[in-house]
């Protein structure tokens, strides 16, 4: 094997490392607080769904939330105990919101479910490992939470490294650097079975040269190993921040760089945690989900810093106390590094899948930041952004709102490590600039979309009201042509024949009767309305009288109209016949009169039987009948006086 | 005087081909419509809420265009809309003309409290984007995805059931603030 | 517990924009000396002036600008641009012209266009351009001989005298500069002959100033020292010096016929304007490939205004000339980011 030829990143830059001070003492067992607080969001992705109900009892290691899709991941109790509320509760993200979280009452009797690992494990299949990855749980640990079980399913043929990141680059952090110590064994089984998986041709541990003691036990391992068929080999490199960055690590130990909107396995390569390395042996090899994590508690106020082994779900305060940390003394209370940490409001947060370390810094430790100056434009930042930006030019276009020219410039590409700012000698907070650009960026995109989405639907409206305006003068304009046509039809035939043609006005009447019904149903429906907001006494009483009152006057139009078409179609002949009356000799005159008498009876009579239906059933249309019978009486006279007058 | 002739006959013989240049130019770069009016239509925020007085955004990009109308009518687009629209043309950016609505802080959705509605479909006739689901005396509700807060639903609502509500902002939608210069006497003056 | 509320990152490098500016101040001290030294007091009383009224004039601004005064003072930004105008300009100049420059460098240069950091042009040498164009004999008639040639030195009296007073006794004491010697008499006469004038030290070659050669090696160390520290990167100083020294031997190698490269790099403003006014930050390229290209341009036409333009010394104009180059420069010379094929050239283009 031969050695790994190391080259550089640009930039970078030296920090007080300040981890001597948690590394002198060994891994503790934190207590088992009294409660824990576990959000069903730690990792990238959906988020997990709870599937217990507060009062279960659960055991440790049991699953209490489900990975919805893919890219999404299990959560397990860290101890046994009942579960209290699943509500909203205040989580470590830096906008200080609330989320979805499971609470687990402790039992402190800490009673394992049943559970088993994996037997021969470096001889499994692949896609069975990868399976009792994601039962297990397991994200990446070393801050980003990205769901492992993702990044191993890429197919082996793709993959020719897979780098192990132990450079812990951050400072104050050590909790990766106590666990290689005490536990390289379990890690070197961890990179195998991710090995077993993946099958790369090299294998290579990115370690900082900080961390000498945890240098020696990880090639103790190795040695140790039957045969290294996998080739891990431990690579020492130099001490910078921040060479523990992904992006940066793989330029470091093999001079490739990661494509513009791509992923390492883009370039054969897996990057994986050695945290995580540890987390996948506990799963396969003895079936241990993931439920607690090293983490590094340090600060001035804390009067014994150290690393803790920590059940998920602890809250900060709890874990604070078991490092007797002063929190009067505490002026900023940091989830993470001091160059990427998230600051705490307040310590009931709990300890997620992603926690490295807790840092309770005194005053004097972490001063207040200073005032901002103008920028100088030295380029002090440029020399120092490990991602070769100009991250002078970003924070003049951010300061200026101008998102435009921030995105062409590459600020997408930042990694947000705080060289830029660490360096500034005017003290611009130049990574808040950048933030605030991104998420404006992105609500600029998503507010994009939906505008589009908006003009879209609003064309599609325009089109179709277009559309069907056009739609009805297309129909008035056939009805038009078809009832002038009817009338030149009617005009000839009338010349030939002076039958005339019924069936028009009856469609009428029973397209009229239908809308009769229906006004009828709906004059029910807001009688019944009325008579409720009267008896709640509701403001819209009025509103609702005068609807009432519309919908009466319309019915009563239409049953008007109703009987006149009635009556027009029972009597088509009245109007033909006062044209051909003309052509009537004089002895059908009587006839006639008589036929009209006999018409007129049954029609008075057919309007009388209607008024007296509508009498019993006290209908509204009473009146409009009454009205009718009568008209009807009156034609009856009428008719009768003209046949005695022609009789005589 | 043979020079004056030589000096006049060069400028005219310039001027004519510079003349033939700009002719040529004017007809082989021509621009087919106007781009200017779609350039303005896609800065404005396509709320077709009618606040500028025109029937939709469209409209009101045209308008600018011809030069009749001022840029400041917009508050959903807001200031920044403004100073887009006054970098793309060239001239001042003025502030929002108040006589057509305020800038809004929060984007607000229409919600309708489904217990008072009565399938009057009003709503549904004046949502500019189509964004109210429902039928003639069936319940009527609003797509909150395709709603964009432009207020025209809540006028013609008979029995007053619609709501403009504040979108809440979530832990995807946070992100930081701009960090504030409070120069060193501010700082002072409040401790 | 009243915790912060901050982004990160949450340390930072200990210092700020006055630290910077301090050391460089400081870095100027060697050249300081060998001046005093070499050419009397002029300068010393030269520097009080422009400091005077370059903290006067920033204080009244800033206080119209409703700007912390105090704080913003402490940047000692003002106090380095009064400085390095002051070793730019004649040490016996009137001491109305030393207002003058300075009272434009700041108000006019630096806070009408923003303020620290806003500045397009170095308002040092807009100051300077200014008053050598306006008021060319004082400017030209004030540069003093180096006291080793005169009988009894310049004391402090005289000095402040010759500046504030009376210049009845100007030309007891003023004499060319070496450059503007050699430039003027270059093809009329020989190397040697021309550097029989006492200005310079020998006739033998290389050719060198009397005290001209400390000064500039003074303002060389300070540079350096502050190279060592970080203060800026090697690019604009090793591109200047490097095309100054390539066109001179090229073109001017002949010393009869044009101004021997000795005398370019050790006698003039030539070290001073190298590592005080062409590295300044606010209006210099700022990418690495973009330093070394305005260095470049700066070193070139320094050589070019010298040999065939009416100036003797050429530096303000060859800054103030770059300066207007440096945002496009910048623009043009983007590194390739990480992860990107190509870097990106010029702003952003509308779609």
């Amino acid at each position: 094997m031969k050695p790994i030829q190391l080259h550089d990143f640009s930039g970078g830059i030296h920090p007080n490392e300040n981890k001597i001070q948690s590394t002198t003492l060994e891994i503790l067992d934190a207590k088992i607080p009294e409660k824990l607080i576990l959000p069903i969001a730690q990792h990238i992705g959906a988020p997990s769904k709870p599937i217990v109900n507060p009062g279960d009892i659960v055991l440790k290691g049991q699953l209490i939330a489900q990975g919805e899709d893919f890219v999404s991941c299990n959560l397990h109790a860290p101890t046994s105990g009942v579960i209290g509320d699943i509500t909203q509760k205040s989580v470590p993200h830096q906008s200080n919101m609330a989320a979805l979280c499971i609470e687990i009452i402790t039992d402190g009797k800490d009673k394992w479910v049943k559970h088993q690992g994996v037997e021969n494990y470096l001889q499994a299949d692949a896609s069975q490992l990868i399976e009792k990855i994601q039962q297990a749980g397991i994200t990446g640990l070393g801050g980003a939470g990205f769901p492992t079980h993702v990044k191993a399913s890429i197919p082996a043929s793709k993959i020719d490294t897979l780098i192990i990141n132990a450079a812990e680059c951050e400072p104050y952090i050590t909790a990766d650097d106590l666990l290689m110590r005490e536990h390289a064994h379990e890690i070197i089984q961890g990179i195998e079975i991710l090995c077993q998986i993946l099958k790369p041709k090299q294998c290579i541990i990115g370690i900082e040269n900080n961390k000498p003691q945890a240098i020696e036990t990880l090639q103790n391992s190795i040695s140790s190993l039957a045969n290294n068929s996998h080739h891990i080999q431990v690579a020492s490199i130099p001490t910078k921040y921040p060479s523990g960055g992904e992006k940066q690590l793989i330029q470091i130990l093999t001079g490739n760089e990661v494509p513009n909107g791509g992923l390492p396995a883009d370039i054969g390569i897996v990057l994986q945690n050695v945290g995580t390395a540890y987390a996948i042996y506990q799963a396969i090899a003895k079936g241990e989900p993931l439920i607690s994590r090293i983490t590094t508690v340090t600060g001035d106020a804390c009067d014994q810093p150290r690393n803790f082994r920590v059940l998920l779900g602890t809250q900060v305060k709890d874990l604070l106390t078991q490092a007797n940390t002063n929190l009067k003394k505490t002026s900023r209370l940091i989830m993470g590094g001091p160059m990427m940490g998230v600051t705490l409001q307040d310590a009931e947060v709990p300890v997620v899948k992603t926690t490295n370390c807790i840092i309770a810094a005194s005053k004097h430790e972490l001063p207040n930041p200073a005032m901002e100056q103008a920028c100088i434009r030295c380029g002090m930042c440029t020399q120092a952004c490990p991602a070769q930006l100009l991250p002078q030019q970003l924070y003049w276009f951010a300061k200026s709102s101008n998102l435009d020219q921030a995105k062409a410039h590459n600020i997408g590409d930042c990694i947000e490590c705080g060289a830029c700012s660490y360096v500034c000698p005017s003290n611009i907070p130049l990574v808040q600039y950048y933030r605030f650009a991104k998420g404006e960026i992105k609500q600029a995109h998503a507010d994009k979309i939906k505008s589009d989405g908006a003009k879209k639907r609003f064309d599609t409206r325009t089109a179709r009201l277009e559309r069907e305006i056009a739609e009805k003068e297309a129909k008035r304009k056939a009805r038009a042509e078809a009832a002038a046509k009817k009338q030149a039809d009617k005009k000839a035939e009338l010349a030939k024949n002076p039958a005339p043609s019924e069936p028009a006005p009856q469609v009428d009447i029973e397209a009229l009767q239908k809308k009769l019904d229906a006004t009828k149903m709906a004059i029910e429906k807001s009688k019944a309305k009325l008579a409720e907001a009267q008896a709640t006494n509701s403001a819209k009483v009025e509103l609702l009288q005068g609807a009432l009152e519309k919908a009466q006057a319309k019915m009563k139009d239409i049953a008007l109209t109703i009987s006149q078409a009635k009556k027009d179609a029972k009597s088509p002949a009245g109007t033909n016949t006062e044209k051909s009356s003309v052509k009537v000799e004089a002895t059908d005159v009587i006839e006639g009169l008589k036929q009209k008498v006999l018409a007129a009876k049954t029609r008075m009579e057919k309007a009388q039987e209607r008024l007296n239906m509508a009498k019993e059933q006290n209908l509204d249309t009473v009146d409009a009948l009454q009205l009718g019978v009568n008209k009807q009486k009156e034609k009856l006279d009428a008719a009768q006086k003209n046949l005695e007058e022609a009789a005589q | 005087m043979n020079i004056i002739l030589i000096a006049i006959g060069a400028l005219v013989v310039l001027a004519l081909v510079f003349g033939a240049i700009l002719g040529f130019a004017a007809i082989r770069f021509k621009v087919e419509g106007n781009p200017i009016v779609d350039q303005l239509d896609a800065l404005l925020p396509q709320t077709q809420c009618g606040q500028c007085s025109y029937p939709g955004c469209r409209p009101y990009a045209e308008a600018i265009a011809q030069g009749d109308e001022k840029i400041n009518k917009c508050p959903p687009g807001g200031e920044s809309t403004i100073n887009a629209i006054a970098d793309l043309l060239g001239v001042d950016p003025e502030p929002l003309d108040a006589e057509h609505g305020e800038e809004k802080d929060v984007k607000l959705l229409a919600v309708i409290r489904e217990d008072e509605c009565i399938g009057c479909t009003k709503c549904i006739q004046a949502c500019p984007v189509d964004a109210i689901l429902g039928a003639a005396k069936q319940m009527h509700t609003v797509i909150a995805k395709e709603c964009t807060g432009c207020d025209l639903c809540v006028e013609p609502c008979p029995v007053d059931c619609i709501d403009m509500v504040p979108v809440e902002q979530t832990m995807q939608t946070w992100h930081w603030e701009k960090p504030s210069q409070i120069i060193a006497t501010d700082k002072v003056k409040a401790a | 517990m009243k915790l912060l509320n901050i982004s990160s990152p949450h340390t930072s490098r200990p210092g700020n924009t006055g630290n910077v500016m301090r050391r460089v101040i400081l870095a100027t001290i060697p050249g300081i000396l060998a001046l005093t030294y070499f050419f009397g007091p002029g300068h010393l009383i030269q520097i009080a002036i422009a400091a005077s009224v370059a903290l006067g004039c920033e204080a009244s601004i800033l206080r119209l600008r409703n700007k912390p005064v105090m704080f913003n003072l402490l940047d000692y930004s003002a106090l380095l641009t009064a400085i390095l105008l002051a070793l730019s300009l004649p040490p016996y100049a009137p001491f109305w012209v030393t207002i003058v420059a300075t009272a434009f460098s700041i108000i006019v240069a630096k806070h009408l266009y923003g303020g620290l950091g806003q500045n397009p042009f170095n308002p040092a040498m807009v100051g300077f351009a200014l008053v050598l164009v306006s008021f060319p004999v004082a400017m030209t008639t004030s540069w003093s001989a180096p006291t080793e040639l005169l009988e009894n030195g310049i004391s402090f009296s005289q000095a402040l005298e010759l500046i504030f007073a009376s210049r009845e006794h100007i030309d007891a004491i003023t004499m060319a500069t070496p450059l503007d010697v050699y430039k003027h008499q270059v093809g009329i006469e020989t190397a040697s002959e021309i550097l029989t004038n006492p200005i310079f030290t020998d006739t033998s070659s290389p050719a060198t100033a009397t005290g001209w050669i400390w000064v500039n090696l003074g303002f060389l160390l300070g540079g350096i020292i502050m190279l060592s520290r970080g203060i800026f990167t090697w690019h604009i100083p090793v591109s200047l010096l490097g095309t100054l020294t390539l066109l001179s031997l090229l073109i001017g190698w002949d010393n009869d016929q044009y101004v021997p490269l000795s005398l370019h790099m050790l006698a003039g403003a030539t070290m001073l304007g190298t590592f005080f006014i062409a590295t300044d930050p606010v209006t210099a390229s700022t990418t690495p490939l973009g330093k070394i290209i305005y260095g470049a341009g700066i070193g070139s036409l320094i050589y070019v205004i010298r040999t065939w333009g009416s100036y003797p010394d050429a530096v303000a104009f060859a800054v103030l000339l770059m300066n207007f180059a440096a945002p496009f420069i910048d623009q043009y010379t983007q590194p390739r980011t990480y992860g990107h094929t190509k870097a990106v050239r010029g702003l952003a283009k509308k779609d």
